[in-house]
């Protein structure tokens, strides 16, 4: 057993950040599923982790209520900034929240009463483990793939192909668009809350564009035809640059191409274009 | 004082504008959040410099040389990347996508060649005598950057405005189903765009490079947060809000640093940013297709 | 049933329908047409809510309709099909209608996270689904693509999906358009037994043999405004809508 322990001390880091990452992934997938090109993710990650972490670092509150205020905290700032921001569409929408996840990082850099600023906050208590991360990616999961299937699922698959046709079926298009937001943010707000627990420091530049994007590219290389698109997303994004340990110097460029590469033949996910190859290779 | 804040709220401002202008031209015609801008905007500041310091160019021969390596790989990048994706009918985020890719290889294939450090226009390359005006005195090297920048940007609105070309590009950007029907080449129109957009990229990065007189690999990444800032205060893919989106910023910040301190530069930027997204999410001059039909 | 009063629209300062007043009956086929371009598809998108009038009003069952999201005003029970087929194309037949079924399959969030539960609540969605299906002839394609269907098959599946949502009054935006001569005569006898059935439809089409033939009014509009209404063997007979019709062919010989 020895080697497990050598390979847990080495690896449970990687582990952790796998299932946040896979958490992220979900919380984008949800909106890019309805057809929602929302960005926000990323701010709404700072929100829930520097609400919950202000919580257990002065008070004595228990870790899965500061992780639902973490969640909930996002949850509510999105059901703000959602009503004005959705009547936008496509490519606006994407700049407007890739925007508004900058004006979260700069606010958060200047509350340096509350933040502690660019130097961020210090010694979390190290309170979430494998089991927290993984029942969170579980349960995500499970609601997600039982959803994707039932009447919610299918209003949603509709409406990001069409819209309009959808709304004249009767259907409510702004509350559900609104609902998908808001539950990305709280996704993304609960992966935030567990990330800053098991890393021990945060601060606003972990959260700021690089890491947006980064967020959209784990869920547009997975793919949104199915949730086990962003739990494929999430990993390879994560996984991407351990694999690529030994190529030194060159890494950053070997990790750009293979995302191009990855675009460019599989512009639909990796998810999509495995279940192509999978048709094609079983007649 | 108040004569030298305009004077650099004017150059920074144009700048900014430059820049901006190439960004919202791709988001505007080619319908591409273009990640890859800064990283272009970053290659000029390098082919520049290398122009300067391998060639010994003067400033002037050093920013055509930025203006033709950006304008080349602007060609490459709708050759390499937006072409393909376009075929495809890909998803709309994942060109956006492959511009980061881009933009992590560019600077990875920089920070190779050229190293991290952070390096310098040599001195006697950049003008040096100042002008006397009003009771101000006023680096010629600003002068020449407001020049430029007020040059370059007066020829793309009359490009736009009263050629051929621009009709061309607006009705692409309005619609290019409808502009194909028209008899424009749709495939070469949106590549145009694409060389355009990254020469402006790359002149704003020489300027920039002189007026702040640094050049490194990751100087793309603020100045693209900026990029999308002015281009949501102005109006989203409208070239006249670029512009005035450009200097509004720049002021901002100028005038934040000398009379407030030049800790809260970004919350300035960012906070008017805010405002407009929750108050006019479509910004100051745009108009965004909204949902309906 | 439904009224339009003093209906007027514009465009960039342009008026493309001009002070329209209309009333439909609550049952029967209802024709509306006119030359391309007179506003027919305007008038389908202001009564749906797509868009918004410049003033007059809508009222559907007494009840105005201004101002009410596209969403209420299918929920007040008006349905309609798209000129250019709207069909949700990376889903099945059967899909397609599903969704149109509404908030009518009960049951929460909670029901669908419980497996197999919200599938014994579907089924009776289902067998509603299918009798749609097989009403316009496409029991044997529900679980094919909506996107692989044949055109015809499209437009008999927008009616199915457009019926699901258990409209009072049903618009269809030329429902003929690319069907060949037998699906035409099949479609006319289903708009038929539908009317029969309780369902008033409001109908634009440009083939006029078809319209002649289903039609118990025919109201016509050209460049926004109403030029002729009346029965079939007045309007094929009114001067103006044939100088409307000729006129119009005229110019575009």
């Amino acid at each position: 057993m020895e080697w497990l322990d050598s390979f847990w001390s080495t690896y449970s880091t990687l582990v952790l950040s796998t299932g946040t990452n896979v958490l992220l992934a979900l919380s984008i997938y949800v909106t890019l599923a309805c057809g929602l090109l929302s960005v926000a993710n990323a701010g709404f990650m700072a929100i829930g982790a520097y609400s919950a972490v202000l919580l257990t670092l002065h008070t004595v509150t228990p870790l899965p209520l500061a992780l639902m205020v973490g969640a909930i905290a996002a949850a509510m700032v999105a059901l703000l900034i959602g009503v004005p921001t959705l009547r936008l569409s496509g490519v606006y929408l994407a700049m407007a929240t890739l925007a508004f996840g900058e004006v979260v990082r700069i606010l958060i850099l200047n509350a340096e009463d509350v933040t502690g600023g660019a130097l961020g906050l210090n010694g979390i208590p190290q309170l979430v483990g494998v089991f927290e991360v993984i029942t969170s990616v579980a349960v995500a999961l499970y609601v997600f793939l039982r959803l994707a299937h039932s009447r919610i699922g299918r209003t949603i698959t509709a409406i990001s192909q069409d819209e309009i046709a959808t709304e004249l079926m009767g259907l409510n298009v702004r509350a559900y668009k609104l609902v998908c937001f808001v539950i990305g943010a709280a996704l993304a707000g609960l992966a935030g809350a567990l990330n800053a627990h098991f890393t021990f420091f945060i601060s606003p530049n972990e959260y700021g564009f690089e890491r947006a994007v980064e967020i959209l590219a784990m869920g547009v290389i997975g793919g949104v035809s199915s949730p086990w698109g962003a739990v494929l997303g999430g990993t390879l994004i994560t996984a991407l640059p351990e694999l690529l340990r030994g190529m030194g110097r060159y890494r950053p460029l070997i990790n750009g191409v293979i995302l191009i590469m990855i675009i460019l033949y599989s512009p639909k996910g990796l998810w999509d274009g495995l279940q192509t190859l999978l048709r094609r290779v079983r007649p | 004082m108040l004569a030298q804040q305009i004077i650099n709220g004017l150059s920074l401002g144009g700048v900014y504008a430059l820049f901006a202008l190439g960004f919202t031209l791709v988001f505007g015609v080619l319908n591409v959040i273009n990640l890859a801008h800064g990283a272009i905007f970053m290659i000029g500041a390098y082919a520049a410099l290398y122009a300067v310091l391998v060639f010994h160019f003067s400033l002037l021969p050093a920013i055509f040389v930025a203006a033709l390596v950006t304008g080349v790989a602007g060609w490459i990048l709708d050759k390499l990347i937006f072409a393909p994706l376009r075929a495809r009918r890909a998803p709309h985020l994942a060109p956006m996508i492959a511009t980061i890719g881009v933009s992590i290889c560019l600077a990875s294939i920089i920070e190779g060649y050229f190293g991290s450090e952070n390096l310098r226009f040599p001195l006697d390359t950049l003008p040096s005598s100042t002008l006397s005006l009003a009771s101000a005195q006023v680096n010629w090297l600003d002068v020449n950057i407001i020049g430029l920048a007020l040059l370059l940007m007066g020829g793309m609105l009359w490009v736009i405005r009263h050629s051929s070309t621009g009709r061309a590009l607006r009705a692409l950007a309005e619609s290019p189903k409808a502009a194909a029907l028209l008899g424009v080449n749709v495939g070469e129109l949106f590549g145009a765009t694409s060389v355009i957009a990254s020469i402006l990229g790359g002149v704003s990065g020489v300027l920039i490079a002189l007026y702040t007189n640094s050049v490194f690999p990751h100087m793309g990444q603020p100045m693209l947060h900026k990029g999308i800032a002015v281009v949501i205060i102005g109006g989203m893919g409208d070239v006249r809000g670029a512009l005035i989106g450009g200097f509004f910023l720049g002021f901002a910040e100028v005038l934040t640093i000398a009379y407030i301190g030049s800790n809260m530069r970004d919350a300035v930027a960012f906070g008017l940013l805010f405002s407009v997204l929750l108050l006019r999410p479509a910004g100051l001059f745009g108009q965004a297709p909204q949902r309906r039909a | 049933m439904l009224r339009l009063s003093a209906l007027s629209k514009n465009f960039d300062g342009l008026r493309v329908l001009d002070n329209l007043d209309l009333t439909i009956p609550s049952r029967g086929v209802f024709g509306l047409i006119g030359p391309n371009g007179a506003g027919k598809t305007t008038v389908f998108n202001l009564i749906t809510g797509l868009l918004a009038p410049s003033s007059g009003s809508i009222e559907f069952s007494g009840e105005r309709l201004n101002g009410l999201p596209p969403f209420m005003i299918t929920r007040r029970g008006i349905a309609r099909t798209f000129q250019n087929i709207r069909l949700f194309k990376e889903m099945t037949a059967e899909e397609n209608v599903l969704v149109a079924m509404g908030e009518h399959p009960q049951y929460g969030v909670l029901k669908a996270l419980v497996p197999g539960a919200y599938r014994r609540a579907e089924d009776s969605e289902r067998m509603a689904v299918r009798a749609l299906l097989s009403r316009v002839g496409l029991s044997a394609k529900a679980h094919q693509r909506a996107g692989f269907l044949s055109y015809g098959e499209q437009r008999r599946l927008e009616l199915a999906r457009a019926l699901a949502t258990r409209p009072k009054l049903l618009l269809l935006d030329e429902p003929a358009a690319g069907m060949n001569a037998a699906e035409k005569q099949e479609l006319g006898e289903e708009i038929e037994k539908l009317a029969a059935s309780g369902l008033s439809i409001l109908l634009i089409e440009h083939d006029m043999r078809f319209v002649m033939k289903i039609c118990a009014e025919i109201a016509v509009l050209s460049f926004g405004r109403w030029i002729a209404q009346g029965g079939p063997v007045e309007i094929s007979a009114h001067p103006k809508v044939i100088e409307a019709y000729l006129g119009n062919n005229a110019r575009e010989n």
